[in-house]
């Protein structure tokens, strides 16, 4: 191994960022979050970013989108409760093609629920939070390692689509610290927002041109004069009542991701070739679901994991064309079964669905999944 | 300055201040026939070409209700974002680009109900932005409910039976948490205004300047305040200057409103502090290697 | 051993957290995969506080321990509470103030005053967790004594690096100590 450090997963999502580009960090403190925040603070001002500690956590959010606007590539963390509170902006951001990261560090709810043990409690609203109808992109990472990779991931996929995009983290990966190689700089591929070359005050902001994938509006202050709003608007950014421009608004939001879904979707499988029964997992969940594996394939038992890294899209071909080979798939989730709902959604009648749901603050372990594979 | 006697002139300077500021082909604007805010719009711009600022440098950021029309009007960088959350993204868009001049325009409502807190924090950081309140009293765009600036007893649409709450001072509350520069304008006080945003703009620190706008529509008809022009002829008849004001008893002051820069005191600005932290970790690590 | 799942339990503020996170530290630089991670209520101060390093030669999955290998008490009710979950397998130690409470099923307990040590040897209460640290590796050789200096080193205030290398000392001589008394 190079460069191994030991690293938390919430440090790892600040030097992902920091790797990233991210250059503005605004928040409130808020547990399992916090570190995130604190790293942030120290970290930002000696690469020549800035921190700011918001009043609220909507303020957080809409000072990040503020310095987006204006360039910077900008994060806001949060839990739970907070993340409640971002949702109006995050819809915000998503209308007005706002490059974003949120990071969300579940816990324990609903309400303040208990702050300091873990869940996964969140991924629905991650997917339906805001009102209205909106593209989304949320990662889920289960390693530090991953918390890392993702974070940097996340803020491209941002930049890439002028989106908000989400990284779903959860108590147990941002309170675990593990061994992590530090990448080569240099080998880090960062990808920076589409915008015009030649500022111009009379070029429409969200005007694309053909085999353009997102608007190319410049940062303010660089010489292209034009509006930004949450209303619905069309291409010179105004608004407007237009059902067709309303339509074609809408349609295009949501083709960006949903066109796009290869280039976005991470899917991490293991032992699937040959799989009978799969577990369906996600972030800090696929540690147990691994070991559950190991210890199942050691007694003789075909068991594989499907783990999507990108939750939202969530990965419905790929999982529905799994489904039609395997005997059974195992939800493991720290809820009352929430992506067990798209799972059920998307399997059908192609096999048997069985659940390993936690909702009292508990870990989940891979004895308890083990017995659902083992479970006739 | 705009000479008064000469209508002609008037005209002219009026023409182009909208066509140099502002965006004709989103012209008329949305705002009733008597509204204050169309005046107050165009004092800010005024206040702009008396300064010399750059188009492309200026940002405006609006929040949500009538006074946030203005943000699409202007012809600047401008951001028209989610109710009382104006001041929270101006202070993102100033933190990224301190070079950029950075102005909100809000309404009472937006700004000290739903964006109080916001309003608070960023005069106590004193962040280099400048705040513009529409005050009209009222909630305009949802159709004339009290808001926190409608007096005590006053009428609105959720204020049947009289407003049993009691209004803020917007610009007192400004000072209260710390604000480096608090002032009141008024739609009525068109010069003084103008030159009061001047000052509140040059000042390197927070500013807020609440102005006085009338809302004749929904304020005016529900507490039978007459005409537009009668409103306005209110403001004339109750606004004490602030050096005069200073000499007057507070019984005397009862029912009136205090015109000019109520407060002004100079702090590090946060931008520039923080800049500074930036430099002094440049110059350890440096020195450290 | 391939797996070790060590877990240390006391009161909020006795520093346990950190003392998992130089094992985890310690574990690394030694080039074993490790996963560290901790439970605690609200209080900064007094509460109980779980923490656990996983050691082991192969990437970890699950990243809590399942059945403790290693077992650290620093207070009755941290003892009274995890004592009991361990089996025949696993190693205590045990604050020598405390008292093993009924159902503990683990065959070696090892009992030591590091409160004490800490307390008056090495003139701090606060250095507790690093006198537990040097126990620990002198228990469980998860390092060489170099290695383990160094983990202690990347993971405490300045100015305080004299004095937590004397609690490491103290903390590696109360077992050797103890490894003499007990060799009959």
């Amino acid at each position: 191994m190079g460069n191994v450090v030991l690293m938390q997963g919430n440090e790892a999502c600040v030097e992902g960022a920091l790797a990233a580009g991210m250059r503005l960090y605004a928040g409130y403190p808020i547990t399992p979050s916090t570190e995130i925040a604190e790293i942030s603070s120290v970290r930002l001002p000696q690469e020549g970013g800035k921190f700011i500690q918001m009043e609220d956590e909507i303020a957080s959010i809409a000072c990040a989108i503020g310095a987006s606007v204006a360039g910077v590539k900008a994060m806001t963390a949060t839990s739970g409760p907070g993340f409640s509170l971002k949702q109006e902006n995050l819809g915000y951001a998503a209308l007005a093609e706002i490059p974003l990261v949120v990071v969300d560090v579940q816990r324990m709810g609903p309400s303040t629920g208990m702050p300091t043990f873990p869940s996964q409690g969140d991924m629905m609203m991650a997917r339906w939070g805001t009102h209205g109808d909106h593209p989304v992109i949320a990662l889920c990472p289960s390693s530090v390692k991953e918390t890392y990779d993702l974070s940097i991931r996340a803020f491209n996929l941002s930049e890439k689509f002028r989106t908000p995009v989400l990284l779903m983290m959860d108590e147990l990966v941002g309170h675990l610290r593990e061994g992590m190689e530090l990448p080569n700089p240099e080998e880090i591929e960062i990808i920076d927002r589409p915008t015009v070359k030649y500022p111009d005050p009379k070029r429409l902001p969200y005007h694309m041109k053909a085999g353009q994938l997102v608007p190319q509006m410049a940062p303010f202050g660089k010489g292209q004069r034009y509006n930004i709003t949450g209303l619905i608007h069309d291409e010179s950014g105004f608004p407007t009542n237009s059902t067709e421009e309303a339509r074609k608004m809408m349609e295009r939001l949501m083709h960006k991701i949903s066109d796009n879904y290869d280039y976005i979707k991470d899917l991490a499988t293991e032992n699937m070739d040959d799989a009978d029964i799969a577990i369906f997992c996600y972030g800090g969940t696929a540690r147990a679901a691994k070991s559950a594996m190991d210890e199942a394939r050691a007694k003789g038992l075909k068991v594989g994991i499907f783990r999507p890294r990108t939750i939202w899209p969530f990965p419905e071909n790929e999982l529905a064309e799994a489904s039609r080979k395997l005997k059974k798939i195992v939800v493991a989730e720290h809820n009352f079964g929430q992506m067990l709902l798209e799972v059920q959604r998307v399997v059908k009648n192609n096999c048997p669905v069985s659940f390993v749901g936690k909702w009292n603050g508990g870990v989940i372990t891979p004895s308890e999944i083990l017995a659902k594979i083992e479970e006739a | 300055m705009v000479n008064r006697g000469d209508v002609k002139q008037k005209d002219k300077q009026m023409s182009n201040l909208v066509y140099k500021y502002m965006r004709p082909e989103h012209l008329p604007h949305i705002w009733c026939p008597g509204c204050g805010n169309g005046i107050i719009m165009r004092d800010v711009a005024q206040a702009i070409e008396n300064l010399g600022l750059s188009r492309n440098n200026t940002i405006i950021v609006s929040g949500i209700g009538c006074s946030s029309r203005a943000a699409g009007y202007l012809d600047f960088n401008t951001i028209h974002t989610t109710h009382g959350r104006a001041i929270a993204f101006a202070t993102g868009i100033k933190l990224a680009n301190p070079s950029l001049e950075v102005i909100v325009i809000a309404g009472d409502g937006d700004i000290s109900a739903i964006g109080g807190n916001h309003l608070i924090h960023a005069a106590r950081r004193n962040i280099g932005i400048t705040v513009i309140v529409m005050n009209n009293n009222i909630y305009g765009m949802t159709g004339g409910q009290y808001s926190p600036t409608t007096p005590k007893g006053a009428f609105g649409t959720t204020a049947p039976y009289g407003n049993l709450d009691r209004p803020f001072d917007i610009a007192g509350l400004a000072y209260g948490a710390g604000a480096s520069f608090a002032a009141r304008g008024s739609a009525y006080h068109v010069q003084q205004t103008i030159n009061i945003i001047q000052e509140g703009i040059h000042h390197s620190g927070f500013s807020l300047i609440d102005v006085a706008s009338v809302c004749p529509t929904y304020y005016g008809r529900k507490n039978k305040s007459g005409s537009a022009v009668d409103m306005l002829k209110w403001q004339r008849d109750n606004m004490i200057p602030a050096e005069k004001a200073a000499k007057m008893e507070p019984e005397e002051l009862k029912g009136k409103l205090v015109l000019g820069i109520l407060h002004q005191v100079q702090y590090k600005e946060f931008t520039y502090a923080y800049d500074q932290l930036i430099k002094r970790l440049y110059q350890e690590r440096e020195e450290n290697e | 051993m391939s797996k070790q799942e060590l877990r240390l339990a006391g009161s909020g503020g006795q520093g346990v957290i950190l003392a998992t996170v130089v094992l985890a530290e310690a574990a690394l630089l030694s080039g074993k995969y490790t996963a560290q991670s901790q439970a605690y209520g609200p209080e900064a101060r007094g509460g109980s506080c779980k923490a656990e390093t996983l050691i082991s030669d192969t990437p970890i999955g699950f990243t809590k321990v399942q059945n403790p290998t290693f077992l650290m008490v620093l207070t009755q009710r941290s003892f009274d509470h995890y004592g009991p979950e361990t089996d025949e397998n696993c190693l205590i130690l045990m604050e020598s103030s405390l008292s093993v409470p009924e159902g503990t099923k683990a065959s070696r307990i090892v009992s030591l005053p590091i409160l004490e040590t800490a307390k008056n040897v090495v003139g701090r209460i606060q250095t507790a967790n690093i006198v537990a640290v040097g126990c620990i590796n002198e228990l469980l050789h998860i390092t060489d004594d170099a290695s383990m200096e160094k983990a202690v080193m990347m993971h405490i205030p300045k100015g305080t690096e004299k004095l937590n290398v004397k609690a490491l000392e103290e903390g590696r001589n109360l077992v050797r100590r103890y490894l003499e008394e007990n060799k009959a």
